[in-house]
């Protein structure tokens, strides 16, 4: 009776976990082995070709390379700053409110928003960047029209959007933390980097894997700002994995090879995500 | 005896009149019609106002207009709405998405539902360049509505500064070229202040691209949209013309050039000379503080630009009789009065000569001269890049514009490997 009752509780929670989660993953998984069907051409099964396909497309190749350097540029970047806000508010200074909604301002206008404000600080002559620059009679910048620029102007952007959302748990943890650590540690002699490296940096190291998922999630998963600032260009040098599986499943009508794509998206975030918690686990300290 | 043959011809049409009321209570055909909005604002109650006058005129059909998006929304709407069985029966779409939609199966040609000589006649009332992404295998598939194509925006005040004639603007791609150079105004230390023009590259660069390569006299597919000419000499000249305006001539800033904040750069004064969709004519405008003129875009071997925008298609899961009201709302969209109103309330070209020829239309047209620069380049006009498997063979060529125009790969290389393929991609299709 029992049983009964704990999977009645659990049911509703369950059912839509299945029906949005758990079905489209396998159904998506099923359609990567079949062709994408039209009125004049039914669908078919085709085995592994779509992801045959796959291997030969320099356009996924490119896009998957931008994807790393994408995550390589946003993850570490945002957490370290967001620690180092953190640290910063949390401390003793004038106004410490204001500071702290002024970090935490880029977290709460939308992505879209953003991009649109960007794309002026971006654009050359008239934008910000460009008008600064000139001040210092720096020559203009094409920041998104050059394929070695782009790239990191979107990680720039989204690394200011980021930090602040990060921060605020960072802030939380550190206010979590006892003060006889750091009383004990000044007794000591401890000096203040040493204390941050051996006390709070490890004291918030399950808030560091917390953050650590969520920016590895956030760099796939946000792409945004991609329809406003760049879509995906010069020639893919902006495009990010999602945003191709968008242009192939509704530019291109190709449903086969975005759901092939979108396997290989998901299967690298599994991935990660177990690395990230069997590797980083043993090295966490939980009280 | 002839009379009282037509007294009984009145009567049984009384009575299948006042049967069908019965039946079907007021309204005889109910129609859903999506229509996108590329340019946003007004655009809706426009559309909405124009549904109204139609209903009044014709109360037998009531028609719910559904604003679904831009283009692309649109389109991905329609064809959901078809699978999903609740079907609209007619929608404006993209005009390239033609074959998209014969390929699904999704629309009828309107040869196919026409039944008089006046509607054939119709069918040949548009221009003929605006019926160009409307027509293949010799059907009629699309009818025009909101229609726009590229023109050429200059600063006559910047003109005047470099000593060139505002009345007179480029006209060829040497002028374009030379006048360009005059144009471009450098600080003291050497950067640059202003440019000479600017064409965008991001967003929509194949269109952009269709205008150069057909002022080059080559198209960049065929009627039926099976066959691509990338890597055509004509072809590679047109793109190797557009970079060198920028990499050689230094007419126009080096790497791509961004859509959404071209205008925002001319109306500041950072360029002499832009093109761009005629979309823009109304926000150019009312927020220009110079003198501007708006031109054909210039000639190379010939003048030439693509046309854009939107056309009325008719679905394929609807019956006989709402084929028929449908047909009977776009030809009242399209009738000259109509769409002389619609062209100017919107900025979007008259799709038909004698909507020029309306009071309306001339009225405006002499106050604003600006508005006849798109139609007189018509006559100049080509269809816009349509093909079968239309947005992976658009982004091969986007992608090849830009990788030539920020100087990864030349133009024979970057558009040699985009045709091959895109007939990769066609080869099934012959």
């Amino acid at each position: 009776m029992g049983q009964v009752y704990a999977w009645l509780l659990l049911l509703p929670a369950a059912v839509l976990l299945a029906a949005f989660t758990h079905y489209p993953t396998i159904a998506t998984l099923g359609q990567s082995f079949f062709s994408t069907g039209t009125a004049m051409r039914p669908s078919v099964y085709v085995g592994l070709e779509n992801y045959q396909l796959l291997l030969e497309d320099e356009v996924f190749w490119k896009v998957a390379n931008n994807s790393f350097w994408y995550a390589i540029g946003t993850i570490p970047a945002s957490i370290a700053i967001a620690i180092l806000m953190a640290v910063w508010v949390n401390g003793k200074l004038p106004a410490r409110g204001l500071v702290r909604m002024a970090y935490f301002t880029p977290t709460i206008l939308p992505m879209i928003a953003v991009a649109n404000i960007w794309l002026f600080f971006y654009t050359p002559d008239i934008g910000l960047f460009d008008q600064v620059a000139a001040k210092f009679g720096i020559a203009r910048h094409n920041w998104l029209g050059n394929p070695d620029t782009v790239l990191g102007c979107l990680i720039v952007m989204t690394v200011w959007k980021e930090a602040g959302f990060f921060m605020i748990f960072y802030l939380a943890a550190l206010q979590s933390l006892p003060p006889e650590l750091e009383e004990a540690a000044r007794v000591e002699g401890a000096s203040r980097w040493y204390f941050f490296r051996r006390v709070t940096f490890p004291l918030l190291m399950p808030t560091t894997l917390f953050v650590f998922v969520n920016a590895g999630i956030n760099s796939f998963k946000l792409v945004d700002h991609l329809f406003i600032l760049t879509k995906g260009g010069p020639d893919n040098a902006s495009s990010l994995l999602l945003y191709y599986i968008y242009e192939v499943a509704f530019s291109f009508f190709d449903e086969a090879y975005a759901a092939t794509l979108t396997v290989v998206l998901l299967s690298v975030l599994a991935i990660v995500a177990i690395g990230q918690f069997i590797f980083l686990e043993k090295r966490i300290h939980y009280r | 005896m002839f009379n009282t043959f037509k007294y009984y011809l009145a009567g049984a049409a009384l009575a299948v009149a006042v049967f069908g009321l019965a039946a079907q209570s007021a309204v005889a055909v109910e129609l859903t019609m999506y229509y996108p909005v590329a340019v946003g604002g007004p655009l809706t109650k426009v559309v909405d106002g124009l549904v109204a006058d139609f209903e009044k005129q014709n109360a037998d059909i009531k028609v719910s207009a559904i604003y679904a998006g831009n283009y692309n929304d649109a389109r991905i709407k329609a064809l959901a709405a078809m699978k999903s069985g609740q079907p609209a029966q007619l929608s404006v779409m993209f005009s390239i998405d033609i074959y998209e939609l014969i390929e699904q199966d999704a629309i009828v040609a309107f040869d196919d539902i026409v039944k008089s000589d006046a509607d054939r006649a119709w069918l040949k009332s548009f221009y003929p360049a605006l019926m160009e992404n409307g027509v293949t295998r010799n059907k009629t598939w699309g009818i025009p509505f909101q229609r726009s194509t590229i023109v050429m925006y200059y600063n006559k005040d910047a003109f005047r500064e470099a000593g060139l004639d505002p009345a007179k603007p480029p006209a060829t791609w040497a002028e374009l070229q030379s006048m360009g150079a005059k144009l471009v105004k450098k600080d003291s230390s050497g950067n640059v202040e202003r440019w000479g023009a600017m064409i965008p590259s991001t967003g929509y660069p194949y269109w952009m691209f269709g205008a150069l390569a057909m002022q080059n006299d080559q198209v960049l597919m065929n009627r039926d949209g099976n066959k691509t000419y990338f890597d055509a000499p004509a072809t590679v000249e047109a793109l190797q013309f557009w970079q060198d305006l920028g990499s050689k001539h230094k007419v126009m800033p080096a790497g791509t050039i961004e859509w959404g904040t071209l205008r925002q750069s001319f109306l500041d004064g950072k360029t002499a000379i832009m093109w761009h969709s005629t979309g823009n004519l109304t926000a150019v405008k009312k927020n220009a503080k110079f003198d501007f003129g708006v031109a054909m875009l210039p000639a190379g071997k010939r003048r030439g630009t693509p046309t854009g925008g939107g056309n009325f298609y008719i679905f394929k899961k609807s019956t006989p009789e709402q084929q028929q009201a449908a047909l009977k709302l776009i030809k009242f969209m399209t009738s000259p009065e109509r769409t002389a109103e619609w062209s100017i309330e919107t900025g979007y070209l008259g799709t038909r000569p004698d909507a020029y020829e309306t009071k309306e239309l001339m009225n405006y047209v002499k106050e604003f001269p600006p508005a006849a620069v798109a139609r007189d380049q018509l006559k100049y006009a080509t269809a816009e890049l349509s093909t079968y498997q239309t947005g992976r063979v658009r982004k091969l060529l986007d992608d090849a514009i830009q990788a030539t125009l920020v100087g990864t790969k030349t133009a024979g290389e970057a558009l040699g490997s985009a045709q091959q393929q895109s007939e990769g991609l066609l080869k099934r299709y012959q």
